[in-house]
Parts: structure tokens; sequence; C-alpha cells
């Protein structure tokens, strides 16, 4: 067979170098709907479970024992079962019906009825469901904080710098477990000197963790996995019970917790028992809200690329993301995980949580590069801030993050990392030089940090585990080394750690320290008009791209340059001879001395001059005043010229070969791309204009094709054109110019 | 949720774990040294406010799991550590989980938690999670 050069470009596209795979049901490899999953069904004889999606209760595993005695409301289930499927659909796409008439049926609903009640959903209404089932009524972020070197100093700016770009969470984890205290330390005193009230997490072994937030290093934690079988769940070496107990020693120490699921686990651990990946995370999603978790991070996380490698991948983790939400949980809703090679097919999976909006819509934005992600993630990272700034600003979407000067991240990251070096020295942890300071400050990755010996690190990581300090002292040092804002922070984080509003569900802090949740800012959406808005401030805010010029920027640099040996006679009148007409936009030469593309009026008007004479025309020149617009201009040169040929010129440069017998917006030869325009191309245009005049044939001017080009200038297009519109005088008839000069042959 | 944000609204009535009211814990204690970490620890009580306010919320999930939070509260760090060890699978016997649940009750008054370690002993003995 013939290799298509089409075919062959195709290929070497970054989407085929994705794996896509034909469902395997057998297997676990089906999104949803898997011929194995039960059929919903719930049988209940005097308030007690007698049979659940197809199973009775004497073959109930330990997963369908936690559902049945935590998660499910008994007394609204034989309502919420009776209810076909296809109702909660519209009811979720349906704006007139509020949340909470939903979420109060849906806690009686089964997994399997769960997963029915998407079956009949397309993705814009899953969106639509998000939007309004989503429990807190302001959307925002978390980012993933790491570097491979598990540099102190860095961690700290990245934190900083994380913050200040409005995170509401930072996540970070380790490379060598040991190194966590550490690591979590850095974390807290550079989030906290970014901005105020962001809550953080050190994601390690789950003792480890618990260890972590119990000396105040860490607010929250969200790595409590749970999984849709029972041997996935025991292979992870957890029961629903521990999980669950887990989840009640972190709140009581005061800190907010959140579970893991995602679709796909089970399939990647071999243990799916041939269920589709949605039956098992509707099982996993009833066993957080057993559980008494306030939330959730699901969309796949981690397994992102398996359901991506299966038909209907994307939109089965979006269900996850709406089935948690109707649970009444708390969802960072994944995009974490490097889940494709296509900046189009991942820009637009980001879209089915972009544009709902999540209480996280992502549970773990990249805030370092890819290469510094120790998460193995970094789907979007730290080089797409500005795209991502610039998609909150097209749609007018609050994505959780704000678009920050260089000057603001270069103090944030200083200063903090000049805390944690303070921390350092006052807890007499391995010093922190200067230089390391200095390169974390302006620092992308860890390859611009010079190397650091780790062993002393992980000695100084492991006695400050065992010890006895805690995040009372490194308020102390903080203090005492002129950091009080910083220590206010997190001294203020312990306060809320008292008051405990932010175990409520889907908590976050702003930066006054106001805590915000399900509770105080319950979403309540229901269509146009209502739940959040992105307006005021905010909206200022998210426009304020230091990318944003001022128009008049744009014009300013093509005034000026008159061109003095330009001279106006009188009205002009039709000639007679086989010449030229040279018709002038009304600001050429005037008002505004240069084209778009910065060649000087004058230069432009000889070569065109030069042009016509190398040719023997004859040229008059003329200005039009009552039009801005190039054919216009070109038509009354053609009409005013007694060869019935004339050259239209705009001062933005664009010009026009017209003759006089064409429609007026007709033409002989069109040049639209000004700003490709060289003084050789007018110098040619004026050469073919004179061969018209003279009736001897013309090949058409060559023209270099830039579509680039409207795109890049498009904007100073349209303040030139208006710039020269401002010149325009209606009743002013075209002016006989002359010009005092004579081309060189 | 009329006393929700506590911080907010009953800041004055908000104790540590320590006993010691909020508004004692400044940056000018810290400084002097006379804060420690179990001053910066929640109280039962106040997780149990807390769990009213999510019940009256509509997530009484989280208000039980924040009613077993309360019961542990004075649970030292290292016990509940060890406890979590016990729940996970094949770690321990059905007697040891229901002696667990006895010394949390008797020790703690922590019943919610005791309940749930009994139920756990149960099913872990049917589903084969049991120490083997």
């Amino acid at each position: 067979m013939a290799r298509s050069k089409r075919f062959d470009r195709l290929a070497r596209r970054n989407i085929n170098k994705e794996t896509f795979v034909e469902p395997w049901p057998e297997a676990g490899l089906i999104v949803a709907d898997s011929p194995y999953d039960p059929a919903p069904s719930l049988t209940m004889r005097e308030c007690r479970v007698q049979e659940m999606d197809g199973r009775l209760c004497e073959d109930f595993d330990a997963l369908d024992r936690f559902i049945v005695a935590h998660a499910l409301d008994l007394a609204v289930a034989p309502e919420a079962m009776a209810l076909p499927a296809q109702e909660y659909a519209r009811m979720l796409a349906d704006i007139n019906v509020p949340r909470a008439t939903i979420a109060r049926l849906v806690a009686g609903c089964t997994p399997a009825k769960l997963c029915e009640i998407m079956r009949h959903m397309t993705v814009l209404e899953m969106m639509t469901g998000l939007a309004k089932m989503r429990i807190r009524r302001r959307p925002a972020n978390q980012a993933h904080v790491t570097n491979w070197r598990e540099h102190p100093a860095l961690l700290a700016a990245d934190a900083a710098e994380a913050a200040l770009r409005g995170f509401a969470e930072v996540e970070t984890t380790v490379r060598v477990a040991r190194s966590a205290p550490l690591c979590a330390l850095a974390i807290l005193v550079g989030t906290q000197t970014g901005r105020a009230g962001v809550l953080t997490q050190c994601s390690v072994e789950e003792s480890l963790g618990l260890r972590l937030a119990m000396k105040g290093l860490t607010s929250y934690a969200e790595t409590l996995s749970v999984y849709g079988t029972e041997m996935t769940f025991t292979d992870g070496d957890d029961t629903p019970w521990s999980k669950a107990f887990l989840a009640s020693a972190y709140a009581s120490r005061g800190v907010k917790i959140r579970f893991t699921s995602g679709t796909g686990s089970e399939a990647l651990m071999g243990r799916a028992e041939q269920k589709s990946m949605l039956y098992l995370e509707a099982r996993c999603l009833l066993l957080v809200k057993g559980a008494g978790s306030q939330g959730v991070q699901n969309g796949s996380i981690s397994c992102i690329a398996l359901p991506e490698a299966l038909p209907g991948g994307v939109r089965a983790v979006l269900a996850e993301n709406l089935l948690a939400a109707m649970l009444g949980l708390e969802v960072a809703a994944g995009n974490d995980a490097l889940a494709s090679h296509s900046s189009i097919r991942k820009t637009a999976k980001l879209m089915l949580q972009f544009i709902p909006g999540a209480d996280f819509i992502f549970s773990g934005y990249s805030a370092v590069p890819k290469r510094d992600n120790l998460f193995g993630g970094g789907n979007f990272d730290a080089e797409d801030f500005d795209d991502y700034n610039v998609l909150q600003r097209d749609m007018q979407i609050d994505g959780g993050l704000r678009p920050v000067r260089e000057d603001e991240a270069l103090a944030a990251r200083k200063k903090a990392a000049r805390a944690i070096q303070a921390v350092y020295a006052e807890l007499g942890l391995p010093a922190i030089s200067d230089t390391e300071v200095e390169a974390a400050t302006v620092a992308h990755s860890s390859d611009d940090m010079p190397a650091r010996d780790i062993l002393p690190d992980l000695a100084a990581a492991d006695d400050f585990l065992d010890g006895e300090t805690d995040f009372v002292a490194v308020i102390r040092a903080l203090q005492a080394r002129d950091f009080a804002g910083i220590a206010d922070n997190i001294l203020e984080m312990g306060r809320q750690r008292i008051a405990g509003d932010y175990l409520q569900p889907s908590a976050i802090f702003d930066a006054d320290f106001r805590v915000r949740s399900a509770i105080n800012d319950a979403n309540d959406y229901t269509g146009p008009g209502s739940g959040y808005r992105v307006a005021g401030q905010r909206w200022s805010d998210m426009q304020a791209i230091p990318q944003a010029q001022s128009p008049a920027g744009f014009v300013e640099p093509h005034l000026g340059g008159t061109i003095s040996r330009l001279v106006e006679l009188g009205a002009a009148a039709k000639g007679s001879q086989k010449e030229v007409v040279l018709a002038l936009g009304p600001a050429f030469g005037r008002a505004m001395g240069f084209t778009i593309g910065g060649l000087a009026h004058e230069a432009v008007l000889q070569a065109l001059l030069t042009g016509i004479a190398s040719e023997g025309g004859l040229a008059r020149i003329v200005r039009v005043y009552h039009s801005s617009d190039c054919a216009a201009i070109g038509y009354v040169g053609a009409r005013l010229s007694g060869s019935g040929i004339g050259i239209g010129l705009q001062s933005r440069g664009t010009a026009v070969i017209h003759q006089r017998d064409l429609a007026p917006l007709n033409n002989l030869e069109l040049f639209p791309q000004s700003p490709s325009l060289s003084l050789a191309t007018y110098e040619q245009i004026g050469r073919n204009a004179a061969r018209y005049a003279l009736g001897r044939p013309a090949q058409p001017v060559a023209v270099k094709i830039d579509n680039g080009a409207r795109l890049r200038l498009i904007v100073k297009t349209a303040l030139l054109h208006r710039r020269e519109t401002d010149e325009v005088r209606p009743d002013t008839p075209p002016q006989e110019l002359r010009y005092d000069w004579e081309p060189s042959l | 949720m009329s006393q929700y944000p506590l911080r907010e609204h009953a800041a004055n009535t908000l104790r540590a774990h320590s006993n010691r009211p909020l508004h004692e814990i400044s940056a000018e204690a810290v400084g002097a040294g006379e804060v420690s970490g179990a001053d910066l620890r929640i109280h039962a009580d106040t997780l149990r406010q807390q769990a009213d306010i999510a019940r009256a919320s509509g997530f009484p999930q989280l208000a039980a799991n924040l009613l077993r939070a309360a019961e542990l509260s004075d649970v030292p760090n290292d016990e509940l550590l060890r406890i979590y060890d016990m729940l996970r699978p094949e770690r321990a016997s059905y007697a040891e989980l229901t002696r667990l649940a006895d010394y949390l009750e008797a020790t703690y008054g922590a019943c919610e938690n005791a309940a749930f370690i009994r139920e756990a002993a149960d099913v872990y003995r049917e589903r084969n999670l049991l120490r083997r």
C-alpha cells in the first residue's frame, strides 16, 4: 500500500502517542455499563436491607455492609429507588429544580441506581448538573508544589507563588519519605507568605500523614484512598472501617480530610470483578460518604490515562465528579495526572470541569514544571499559567487563579525563601545559604538550584519528626527573625484549628481568614441570574493580565512624520492623460507617518512614484477626505484618472489598484496584508499600475502570504484604521496634491 | 446556621483542647513561650458543636464522623495510630477488636467508636479480614 503523506503526518501527531483500546468488560476495561453491572434494586423489610443491587444480604461483601450501614438514607430509599432514573437525569438538567430537592432523594440511591441516572445524561447535561450540584457556590483550585531536589527554599518560594496566584490549597509530596516533615514545613511557611489562609497537606503514607498533621505542619489530608471492590480495598491495606477511623482521628486533631477514589484504580489493580469503572466508583463514593468524609478527590486522578484509553472515558470521569457532588461531597475534580500528549485533548477535557466549576477544578494543578512534579502529574503546569489565566479571561469563568505581575511573584518568593532560611537557622536545621535563597527567588525549576547535601536534611527531618518541635516553635522562630506577618498567619491557622469551621464540607479560607464552605457559601444555582457570578473586583482582577496593553500604545508609534513637501493645491479634477492617480487616505503623511509595518509614509510614496516612473508612466497624487475605506479611496483615484487607473493607499499601508469601470468593491489587484509589504513591493505596485494605465500586460504582484499577520496585528489594524477614520471630513472633496520630488531612475 | 462560623460568632466561648480560651492564644503569648501544641488543638465540645452544625445542614454522616472525632479528642497520638493499625486488614483477632472497643468505651467514654469497632469486628469475621 502506498503511504499517504497526510496519514504519515497524522501518525506523528501527539494524539497518536496515546494508547487507545477496545472495551473488555471481563477485565474491567469498560468505563460504564458493563454487561456484568447489576440492575438497581433495594429490598427492605422492617427498615432492614434484605437485598441491594441484585445481591442478597447474606452475600454482601464488606463494602456492601458498610454502604448499607452508613451511607444509605433508608428512610428515603423506598421513594428514591421508585423514582425512574430518567426523572433524576431530567431534574439534574432542569435549572428549576434546586440542588436540595435532588440531594434529598439521591441519599437513598444504591450504586447501580446512581449509574443508571448517568446513563441518561449527555456531557452537556452533566455539566449543567455539576454547576448546580457543586456544594460550594464559589469554585476554587488546588496546587501541587514539589521539586525533585526537595529543596526547602525552592519549595517555600513555589508555595508562596502558588498562594499568590490564588490556589486555595497546596499539596506537596516527597521523593524520599523521610523528608516529609521538612517539605511540609516549607510548604506551610511558603503558603502563609504568599497568601494567608491557604490550606496545606503533604501526601505520604497514612500514619506518617497523621503525625505531620498532629504537629500542625499540615491542615488537611486527602490521601485516604478507597476502592470499589473488597479485594482492591484490602490490597490497599485498609477497610472502610479503618479508613473511617482514620478520618475521625484526623478530625479529632482539627484537620480537614478528603478521601480519594476515581475510575480505573480497580482495573489497574486487576480486581475489577468485571464491573464498569463508573459502577465501582459509585460504590466508592457511597463508602466515602458513609465514612463521614466531607469530600472526595475523584475524576480518575492518577489512573486517568486508563479511562481515556477507552470510549466514553472523559464522559465517565465527568459523571463521577457529578455523582460525588450529588451525594453532597466536596469534589476535587482530577485534572492532575498527565492525561494526554495532545494539548487539544487535555484542554478539551478540562473544559468539562472548568466551565461548570468544581469545589477544586484541579485536585492538583502543577504549580511547578512537570519535571519537578513528584506526583507524576502536571497535566497543566507552571508553564501553562498564562494560558490558564487567558482561558478565565476569555470565558469570564472563575478557574480559581489570578494573573500576577513578575515583581509581585519575585517579592513573595524571596520573602518565603528568606523566611524558611530563618526558620531553619532558629530551629538548628541545616543552614540555607543566601545563594540558595537568591536562586530560589528567581528559579523556574530544580535545575536552577545549587546542589544541596540531602543527608543532613534527612537526618534533621528524622529528629524533627521524633522531637517535640511543632508549629508553635515555627511561629516563634518567625517572630524572632522579624517575620511577624507570616508568624501571625500560621498562628491564625492554629486558632482556626481550635474553631474547626474548616471541617465542614468544602471549606476554604479567603485572604482574611473568613471560611467559605457549603454551610455559609452554599451553592444556590438555579439558572441565569443565580449562583456564583464572575463580577466586580474578581472580574477586574481576572481581566488584568500583565500582557494586556493600553489601546493608545498601539497607535502612538505610527503618528508624526508629516511629509512637509506634500502640498494641497485645491479640489482635484478629472485628468485626461494616460496617468496613474495615487489616492491617499485622509491621515497619510499628515496625522500619521508610518504604515503598520513601520515603513515611513514618505518612503512608501516615493517607492510607488519610482515604480510608476520606471515604466514611463505619469503620476498624480490626490488626497481623499470623505472616506478612509481602501476600496473607496482607490475608486476615487481611478475615477479622477485620465487612464481610469488609480492606486488607493491607506495610512496603515493597505493598497489597491483600481479601475474606474469596475464595481467600487472590485479591483485589479488588492494588497490587504500590509504588514508584509516592503518598499520593493510598493515599487512593483507602482509599476503594475503604470502598465495597466499604458495598456500593457502586467503580471500580478507576488506577495508573501502570512496567515499569522491578522492574528498578531488585528488590534493594531483596527486602531490604526480608527485613527485614520478620525481624519475623515465627509463634505471635503478630493484634493489635488503636489509632491516636490523626482524619482532617480 | 446562626453560630457558623464559630470563629466569627462564638469566638468568646471557644477553648482549646487544653481548656485555654481562644482569646488568650495571642502572638505575644506565643512569643513569651506560654503556648504549647495542646493550646492549638480542637476541644471535644467544639467538635460536637460542629457535628450539630453539619447535621442541621444536611450532612449526617459528617456529623457522625465529627462525633466519633470528639470521642477521640483525649486519645493520645500514638494510641490513635495503634488503633488505626489494628483496624487494618488481618491485623487483629475478633477478641482483640472487641477488647479494644471495651477499652475505648471504658477509658474515654467513646461509645460511638466502640460500636463502630464492634461492627467492624463482626464484618471482619464474616469476610475473613481478621488476623489469621
